[in-house]
């Protein structure tokens, strides 16, 4: 492999035929899944070409997930940063309570297509496990969550949630016990099982097609957003903000943006506790390019290239990898990438809930809290528009807790 | 290629003996890199063909669970790969059967594939096995080992189709890794009986020989394969019988004489009946 890549300009038309996003991308896996990658490749271009697919596809967000959802005017949040004027894209309002089952309602229908029976799929914050569980009992699929034994311990209401929806949720405890592990996980399930089986990554991470494909279904987004900006404001905003973990929302979001060359794009990674090994999760930040989960990109590693084990407040940012076109994205430098303390995430959290009575998840508080600094620095003639990726009642219990209250 | 390599001239003599190979799989520095040496050593002493050395690494997708924990307890008492070039560099890797590097692609990359392969073949490797390298990705990395006179194994699985195995068998040297299930590493009871079909039909594309691994638990599914393959790995087996290094209460001499009699039933059982 190369790594000297040719400087790039950023395009809307990657990946290739090899799923190249410039350099990043690609498929490093065992031989054992490659054909079934392959054939997936092949159903997801048929897919995406068969008008009947596409239909249902909008019919289930419509009447099922509840979209369009607004590009809401924040007016006082707007007013307490005293700048540009802040839009909330609220993928909070979607069915489950965030942006997962934009991608889970995509890959469902898919697998039905394919003829498979059986769906397996990983967790962190148990988000996109709850957007797979509903999505498998609205098409009465065997479901079986990969969840790390850690974050089953911190999203409780998500766990029993699943289970609800008749998920079978199967707790990981080798190496970290986190979102990194499950991926492990579900890919040696898939491994013994990928000739009935489909994987529903939740991320824009993993292997060729993966990437593509989850950034594709999330990419409604982003759409919508640009439509409703053009719609009520006549332009385009001046800046887009979304934050980062393995970078779906964001890759949502940014995508229809990214030939706009008038809107800067900003993605906004889990700072943690500082910028210590160990102590955050800003893998563009402070990462190198690396290979992990079957793809290649910007990864948290040591010397030898061992993934590092990272550190967040939020369960759904605690990633050390991230979606190789996040990586092509920083590296062509059309996505300007940068970090966010847990502390400043908290305090955005509760900003947010005050001025403007919505709770957002605390994943998605890392790009309000960037958008507090970013809307000072703008005039109020332009517009910031932040992707309001999830609802925060699923973190309330871990939140009350950092605050020092006791909900018990 | 003008010189055999040290693969090439190994399975050559074997098969003009009518033996099959016997290649034991373990991972390097569990408990430490000096047990690994040991047991390298031990089974250099019971006469296997060749040694397949595991690079831990902390997220082995292909590797299960017992694989898996050997790794992660090598890494957490802080194992590096120099740590395994050095220790097989004290070896005489001369007088010893090939010595076969198991490695992630993420390691090769990190370090540069090019100062990668240098280093372990200057230390004493043979060959290189890189499970999450498919043949698309693997031509740069194939020209690389080659030039340092050593082979990349590649790998067919029971998922891969005939027209990706003609593809994958033109860059075949050394020996072609036939995973005997689609699923992990780990000691299962049966074979499935494609495999043999499979391996015939590999037998009648390849002059490169046919080694099969995953699953193999001993010397009673030797004799299913004598036929079709030319030779038998075994990991996660042996991987637990090291478990006890360091950790046995009846010391490591004991768990070494428990390999070698393991090495020498598996030695015995691939050689001409």
């Amino acid at each position: 492999m190369s790594t000297e890549a040719a400087p790039q300009k950023a395009t809307s038309k990657v990946p290739d035929a090899s799923g190249r996003f410039g350099e990043f991308g690609r498929r490093f896996v065992p031989e054992t899944l490659m054909h079934a990658l392959e054939e997936l490749t092949r159903e997801y271009e048929r897919a995406q070409q068969d008008p009947e697919f596409l239909a249902r596809l909008d019919k289930l967000l419509s009447t099922f997930v509840g979209r369009p959802n607004p590009l809401y005017f924040a007016e006082r949040l707007t007013e307490h940063c005293g700048g540009a004027r802040i839009f909330l894209k609220r993928e909070d309002l979607n069915h489950t309570g965030a942006h997962k089952i934009n991608n889970t309602m995509g890959q469902v229908l898919l697998t039905q297509r394919m003829g498979k029976k059986r769906v397996i799929a990983e967790t962190g914050a148990g988000q996109h496990g709850v957007a797979t569980a509903v999505a498998c009992a609205r098409f009465g699929l065997e479901c079986v969550v990969y969840m790390g034994e850690e974050d089953i311990r911190r999203q409780k209401l998500n766990v029993f949630n699943m289970k609800m929806m008749g998920a079978e949720v199967r707790g990981v405890s080798s190496g970290s016990r986190t979102l990194r592990d499950a991926i492990n996980e579900a890919m040696r399930d898939w491994m013994s099982t990928v000739e009935h089986t489909h994987y529903i990554i939740g991320s824009v991470v993993g292997p060729h097609p993966f990437p593509m494909m989850v950034r594709d279904f999330q990419a409604i987004i982003g759409r919508e957003t640009r439509k409703q900006c053009l719609e009520t404001e006549t332009r385009l905003p001046d800046e887009v903000i979304a934050c980062v973990g393995g970078g779906s929302n964001s890759a949502g979001m940014f995508y229809p943006f990214i030939d706009d060359e008038t809107v800067a794009l900003t993605g906004v990674e889990a700072g943690g506790r500082g910028p210590e090994p160990g102590d955050h999760a800003s893998t563009l930040t402070y990462g190198n390019k690396g290979v992990l989960h079957g793809s290649y990109s910007y990864v948290l590693q040591d010397e030898d290239g061992q993934t590092q084990d990272v550190h967040s407040i939020s369960a759904g940012l605690d990633y050390p990898g991230v979606g190789p076109e996040h990586s092509f994205w920083k590296d062509t430098g059309r996505v300007n990438y940068v970090s966010v303390t847990d502390d400043e995430a908290l305090v955005a959290l509760q900003t947010m809930a005050k001025l403007e009575g919505i709770l957002p998840a605390i994943e998605s508080s890392h790009a309000i809290a960037h958008t507090l600094k970013a809307a000072k620095q703008r005039s109020n003639d332009e517009i910031i528009v932040v992707c309001l990726s999830g609802r925060g009642d699923k973190d309330v219990y871990e939140v009350a807790r950092l605050l020092g209250q006791d909900l018990d | 290629m003008t010189e055999q390599t040290r693969i090439a001239s190994t399975f050559g003599a074997l098969k003009e003996a009518g033996h099959l190979a016997f290649m034991p799989f373990i991972t390097a520095g569990d408990p430490d890199i000096d047990a690994t040496l040991s047991v390298i050593r031990e089974l250099g002493t019971h006469g296997v063909d060749l040694i397949e050395v595991g690079f831990p690494y902390s997220d082995p997708i292909a590797d299960g669970p017992v694989i898996q924990a050997s790794y992660t307890r090598a890494l957490d008492k802080g194992l590096y790969v120099d740590n395994i070039f050095d220790g097989v560099a004290s070896l005489s890797a001369d007088e010893l059967p090939p010595l076969v590097a198991m490695a992630s692609y993420a390691l090769l990359f990190r370090r540069g594939v090019e100062k990668f392969v240098k280093q372990a073949v200057e230390s004493g490797f043979a060959g290189f096995i890189i499970p999450d390298l498919p043949v698309d990705e693997a031509e740069d990395a194939g020209k690389i080992v080659r030039a340092n006179g050593a082979d990349l194994i590649q790998l067919v699985s029971p998922m891969t189709p005939k027209e990706r195995a003609v593809e994958t068998l033109k860059a075949a040297s050394g020996f072609v890794y036939c995973i005997s299930v689609a699923g992990t590493t780990g000691v299962r009871d049966d074979l499935p009986p494609e495999l043999t079909d499979q391996l015939n039909w590999l037998r009648t594309q390849t002059d490169v020989p046919l080694a099969v691994g995953f699953g193999i638990k001993g010397p009673e599914q030797v004799d299913i394969l004598r036929d079709a393959a030319d030779g038998v790995i075994v990991g996660s087996a042996i991987v637990r019988m090291m478990e006890g290094l360091g950790r046995s209460p009846e010391g490591d001499a004991a768990v070494l004489a428990k390999i070698g009699t393991f090495a020498d039933s598996m030695v015995q059982a691939t050689r001409k009946k």
